[in-house]
């Protein structure tokens, strides 16, 4: 029998939706038996990564529109999870931005290296007029 | 953004009264810290009992509080962290730049 759980949300261009699927996040961390790791912990990682890749999409990449939309997909198998975000902007450098020196008193800047320090992949490309935000993490 | 403010002396005491502090409801908090700069009253201390989760924005947002107030002369102080939202800040090692207490009581009486 398959363990591999797939979920596939749409939502609105709103960041009235965060809490939303931050909680899905942190539902399905506490649902992944093959995870060995601190479950509360992980709890909290997925809420915060979903939160931040999606405020980031709707900010950076779809530029606040509230008539655009933001697809999530999240797949888990025995071995890894992997979320993808899929946003309809121009696209960014994500590596630049990761690379980009923060001072501790910057207000921003902070939740595209929140994504790199918890997640184990993390990848921004293109799939049809899409853009993918992917963040893969190893459950072992 | 559910806020709870008292005055104590020339201290304002803040409570987020939400379990979530993110992109959504931030701006909120740092609108009304403006207001509270603009009316010449910059010693804040943020009580954060409820606060759950806290993202990136809402670090910002504690982040534009604590230079706005340092800027006139204030300060801003946190209390009362879940330890959760306290590894948010050692994750991102705000914790250096803020002055956190464990309860309100000890975030006033260092002013």
């Amino acid at each position: 029998m398959s363990k591999l759980v797939k979920i596939d949300i749409t939502v609105p261009n709103q960041t009235k939706y965060l809490g939303m699927i931050g909680r899905i996040g942190e539902s399905l961390a506490y649902s992944l038996e093959s995870y060995q790791g601190n479950r509360r912990e992980f709890a909290y990682q997925l809420n915060l990564v979903l939160t931040e890749a999606l405020a980031n999409a709707m900010r950076h990449a779809n530029d606040c529109d509230p008539d655009k939309d933001i697809r999530v997909s999240i797949s888990a198998s025995d071995q890894d999870l992997v979320i993808k975000v899929f946003d309809q902007g121009q696209g960014f450098d994500i590596e630049t931005l990761a690379k980009l020196k923060a001072c501790a008193s910057d207000e921003g800047g902070r939740g595209i290296k929140i994504i790199f320090k918890l997640m184990d992949q993390v990848r921004y490309t293109q799939e049809g007029d899409r853009n993918v935000l992917e963040m893969t993490k190893h459950l072992h | 953004m559910q806020l709870n403010m008292t005055e104590q002396g020339d201290i304002v005491k803040i409570s987020i009264e939400e379990e979530r502090m993110d992109a959504h409801n931030s701006g909120d908090l740092k609108e009304q810290m403006l207001q509270l700069f603009d009316e010449g009253k910059c010693n804040l201390v943020i009580d954060l009992t409820a606060v759950r989760f806290i993202d990136s924005s809402g670090l910002g947002s504690l982040v534009s509080g604590f230079k706005n107030a340092s800027a006139r002369e204030g300060s801003l102080k946190l209390c009362c962290l879940q330890p959760q939202v306290r590894s948010m800040f050692e994750l991102t090692r705000l914790h250096r730049v803020f002055e956190i207490f464990s309860t309100q009581d000890e975030a006033l009486a260092s002013f």
